[in-house]
């Protein structure tokens, strides 16, 4: 194993993660709920969910994030390497994926640990797993 | 006020993602590419919020209302079973093969990057076929087959 130093950013990475820390903690604090944006999200697609509004100012405060963050600062670059096909087929198998898993990087990953929940360490290893797989695949079998 | 607190708490969950950096695919895909050059500042993001995620859902868990006195509505504890498992593996190879997660996408697609929109709009698709599936596994499980299929 090779650590890429010059990209390697092990404080504003533990920044960045105090930050999201501390919104998880508002939303557990303040609305009692777990801060996992694919069930957040997810909820948006059932009409009948009595709680749509929180939902959508939950959303709506990620959406506007980079534009208030932009006025302060310079955004961090964001780089898409993927193509318009890989995009799509990532983003169904994420749709679906989070959806029967129940959860994704933040809902099991940061929230669920947190909570030292099991459902949540088995999603965040296979998830994980799954992940370095793919990227081993796409990256070292395939490409080379 | 529910409200509010829900779009500042998602408000500051974005601007994470952006200090953090996590919101560009390229620098998660860093951290899942272990035979390349590994980047391991993913696992740093993690051990902070956990850090703090600790503390406040141990708090969260003592208490039966939340600061503003509504009912707390955290998940229970549940089995592990081949629908999470399953559903986890999907998504672990999603996020392999384009590098982003549900709130790093909804925070770029914010910042207006136009790859981010069709990732959205492909999870979105996802998600609803999930919804679908579900509301076709509830109606095979009806007790009473719905008489009105016919005129459909």
């Amino acid at each position: 194993m090779t650590i890429d130093w010059t990209s390697f950013t092990p404080w504003s990475a533990l920044t960045g993660g105090v930050i999201i820390g501390i919104a998880a903690a508002m939303l557990a604090l303040l609305n009692g709920r777990v801060a996992g944006i694919s069930g957040i999200v997810g909820g948006l697609l059932r009409p009948s969910f009595p709680d749509f509004t929180w939902r959508v100012a939950f959303v709506a405060g990620l959406l506007v994030a980079p534009i208030l963050y932009a006025t302060v600062a310079t955004l961090p670059p964001i780089i898409v390497e993927s193509g318009y096909p890989v995009l799509v087929i990532a983003g169904l198998l994420v749709g679906v994926g989070t959806r029967y898993g129940a959860g994704c990087t933040s809902g099991h990953g940061v929230c669920g640990l947190s909570r030292f929940s099991l459902r949540s360490v088995v999603a965040t290893v296979v998830f994980m797993i799954a992940g370095f797989a793919t990227v081993y695949v796409v990256r070292h079998v395939i490409g080379t | 006020m529910l409200a509010a607190s829900a779009f500042f708490a998602g408000l500051v969950f974005g601007i994470g993602l952006i200090v953090s950096r996590m919101v560009s695919p390229a620098k998660v895909l860093g951290f899942l590419d272990l035979a390349g050059r590994w980047d391991p500042s993913l696992a740093f993001v993690m051990v902070g919020a956990i850090a703090i995620g600790v503390v406040a859902f141990g708090w969260a868990r003592k208490r039966s209302v939340t600061l503003l006195g509504t009912p707390m509505l955290l998940p229970q504890a549940g089995a592990v079973d081949g629908r999470l498992v399953g559903g986890g593996a999907l998504f672990g190879v999603g996020w392999g093969l384009a590098g982003f997660c549900p709130g790093p996408a909804v925070v770029a697609l914010g910042a207006g990057q136009p790859k981010a929109l069709v990732f959205v709009v492909a999870m979105l698709a996802g998600m609803l076929l999930f919804e679908f599936t579900e509301r076709m596994r509830a109606r095979a499980k009806a007790p009473l087959p719905i008489q009105t299929a016919a005129t459909e």
